[in-house]
């Protein structure tokens, strides 16, 4: 596949400001996908938001600061109907883990960082249900099934991205 | 994938501290987050407001993209009854002599009920609803089970107002936006409906497990036998729910505890009714 920068050589790269935004749009857009008109009676949807934010994380590095994982978070808490501060806290955890993991692991393929995501995504979910139901609820399996939706949802969250980027220009 | 050796941030003081600052805010992300969840667990409606205001966007995307849906299921529908009118036709027919009596036995009954009902001068309160409204979308992703309904206080809906489906009780309103409201479905882990029998008006609880299924606990101290297709509905107590609205049905037999399974599968195809309180909220003293 071409990229467009090579289809269009001569074509206007987006403007800084706007290749910055994109990213923050991009998960915060994707955390709004509970807007999608179904009423579900189970709790089985990967949670998009935050695999865009991996995505970001992951294949992008610095298109995202450091501190993005909070704000995010925060509006993902806004939508998803969990008790307001589980993805501020959980999300930023995950951009701290990463962070470390990065120290120890400098040379990665995607399989690591589709380990690392499937982490992060389960210890988000894990935590956020211990977080948001009484731990009487008998949510096992359940869990289970939306953690393994997830993580086999990440590579096309990392495709979503990289499409993205791409489309970012080289010098974002 | 190579290393990216771009951590470096040269001799710049300002690169260097910005690098820090970035650091220490993402830090300070995890603290107010654990601050905002300790506000969140000592008082939920602390956010409603934020929570209702990104509520107001949303729903009347969602409210679209559901008419949308609503316009593509209804094709298939419609081809179908075109081919199947005259089988249906005949089954209806059929169905409708046989229930013939059936209703004329019902209409006896109702008349009896009405006529011994207005000798033990027993007041019966009018439920009127308050609107008809949509659930246009729910919280797909999160453990709890709320739903958005596409109609808030511009209408008339108030946080503790019952919401029904067409088969039965669909959850209750705890918040509301202008244009929005948020339902806590049944099938909530923390909702709890007060339940009965109709079979004997033996008292239970329906609480909501979370995997779309209810346990029904006795409120009896002696066991209390369930059996597969025991039909329970609310019973009134505590004078939220109205008498007598389908909630569940046992679907194995038990004691004490038992689950069952909720009678209205909101989706949204159909309506909800929102519906006054059965009795009116007390007012506090002093307010």
């Amino acid at each position: 596949m071409t990229s467009p920068a090579v289809a269009r050589p001569f074509a206007e790269p987006m403007s800084p400001r706007r290749a910055r935004a994109v990213p923050w749009a991009s998960v915060a857009a994707a955390s709004a996908l509970t807007a999608v008109p179904v009423i579900a009676s189970v709790p089985l949807m990967p949670p998009a938001g935050l695999l865009m934010l991996l995505g970001w994380r992951l294949l992008a590095r610095f298109s995202l600061r450091p501190w993005a994982a909070a704000p995010l978070g925060f509006w993902d808490d806004l939508v998803s109907g969990q008790p307001l501060g589980s993805a501020v806290l959980l999300w930023s955890l995950c951009f701290i883990a990463i962070e470390t993991v990065e120290n120890r692991m400098v040379f990665r393929a995607f399989w690591h960082d589709w380990l690392i995501a499937g982490a992060a995504s389960a210890l988000c979910l894990v935590g956020g249900r211990l977080i948001a139901v009484p731990w009487a609820a008998p949510l096992g399996a359940l869990l289970a099934a939306q953690v393994v939706a997830t993580v086999l949802c990440f590579p096309l969250a990392a495709r979503a991205v990289a499409w993205i980027d791409r489309r970012r220009g080289p010098h974002a | 994938m190579a290393p990216v050796r771009d951590r470096r941030t040269g001799f710049s003081r300002r690169r260097q501290y910005g690098v820090f600052l970035g650091y220490v805010l993402a830090v300070a992300g995890v603290v107010v987050g654990a601050a905002l969840l300790v506000l969140s667990a000592f008082e939920p409606p602390l956010f409603a407001g934020l929570r209702m205001a990104a509520a107001t966007i949303t729903t009347p995307v969602s409210s679209v993209l559901a008419a949308g849906g609503r316009a593509v299921a209804g094709v298939p529908a419609a081809i179908g009854d075109h081919f199947a009118v005259h089988a249906r036709n005949r089954e209806m027919t059929a169905q409708l002599k046989a229930q013939a009596q059936v209703l004329t036995r019902a209409r006896v009954i109702a008349y009896d009920n009405r006529r011994l009902r207005a000798l033990l001068a027993l007041r019966d309160r009018m439920q009127t609803p308050v609107v008809t409204a949509r659930l246009v979308s729910s919280t797909a992703t999160s453990g709890r089970r709320f739903a958005l309904l596409n109609a808030g206080h511009f209408a008339g809906v108030r946080p503790g107002m019952p919401v029904l489906g067409p088969t039965g009780l669909v959850g209750r309103i705890v918040e509301t936006g202008p244009n929005a409201a948020r339902v806590l479905l049944v099938v909530d882990p923390e909702s709890i409906v007060p339940v009965r029998r109709t079979r004997d008006g033996a008292p239970a609880i329906a609480a909501g497990r979370g995997d779309g299924s209810l346990d029904i606990r006795s409120v009896y101290t002696t066991n209390l036998r369930f059996r597969p297709g025991d039909l329970f509905v609310t019973s009134g107590t505590g004078g939220l729910y109205a008498p007598g609205v389908p909630v569940a049905r046992v679907m194995r037999p038990g004691t004490d505890t038992v689950a069952a399974r909720p009678f209205s599968t909101p989706d949204t195809l159909d309506f909800a009714t929102v519906e006054q309180p059965f009795m009116p909220i007390p007012v506090e003293p002093g307010r």
